[in-house]
């Protein structure tokens, strides 16, 4: 608690600590948002440094954790919408196994592109739910939207997948 | 739009995206946040660019309050 209410008066040794205790959490967070671990390696840059910049509005009565990943998605969330069709698929996206080998590399190219084409907003919203299975409730906390918005927006974009899907002649 | 359509889309998405699994350690960054706290605090804020500017059209435009500036620094 103390250490929260340092970081909050602007201490940058609490800020450090802090820094220390969630870099990986907000690093890993924004990695299943972006995919791309040099990008999301950057934009734990950016996150930190939006979180010092707004210390004096941080409550230390509320977890610090939470507000961290609150801005660490909208650091993403703002890297995808100028990032938008220009994103390059990873061939090696470090992280997961290797990509399922039944799918040949011009359809997981296709899929990629159509997911890419999302909305920046569905987008988070597809991955965090569809491919990372990350519960609603904590969809929505980071996102700062009800349950209910991330499940519309998670329909929405299960819809506009379909839809290019089918144009780019992908079968589900 | 049924369940079973959803959960093969679910599929391939996680086919083709495999899901992060955050076994590797990330690069310390604390430098490089260092470096960008740094770089904000030598930014000057647009608010001194103005006044610095409407200051330098007052002298200009107005030489005689030199003195009266000067008196008041």
């Amino acid at each position: 608690m103390e250490l929260l209410e340092q970081f909050a008066s602007g201490n940058l040794g609490a800020f450090e600590a802090l820094f220390r205790q969630f870099q990986r959490e907000v690093y890993f967070w924004i990695l299943r948002i972006v995919r791309d671990p040099a990008a999301a390696e950057d934009l734990t840059v950016e996150a930190f440094w939006r979180i010092y910049r707004s210390h004096a509005r941080f409550d230390p009565a509320r977890s610090f954790a939470g507000w961290a990943r609150r801005i660490a998605t909208r650091v993403a969330l703002d890297h995808l919408r100028k990032a938008r069709v220009e994103v390059p698929l990873p061939e090696d996206l470090s992280m997961g196994p290797p990509p399922n080998p039944a799918l040949d590399a011009e359809r997981r190219a296709q899929i990629h592109r159509c997911f890419r084409a999302l909305p920046a907003k569905l987008q988070v919203a597809a991955t965090l739910a569809l491919i990372e299975e990350r519960p609603y409730q904590e969809i929505a906390d980071a996102l700062g939207i009800s349950v209910g918005a991330v499940k519309l927006r998670v329909f929405r974009a299960v819809r506009w997948l379909r839809k290019s899907l089918a144009q780019a002649g992908v079968e589900i | 739009m049924n369940a079973a359509h959803d959960e093969k889309l679910r599929a391939l998405l996680k086919a083709a995206f495999p899901p992060v699994r955050d076994a590797d350690v990330p690069r310390d960054v604390w430098p490089a946040v260092l470096r960008r706290l740094a770089a904000d605090r030598a930014r000057v804020p647009w608010f001194d660019w103005a006044l610095a500017a409407i200051l330098a059209a007052l002298i200009v435009m107005f030489p005689e309050v030199i003195p009266v500036l000067l008196y008041h620094l």
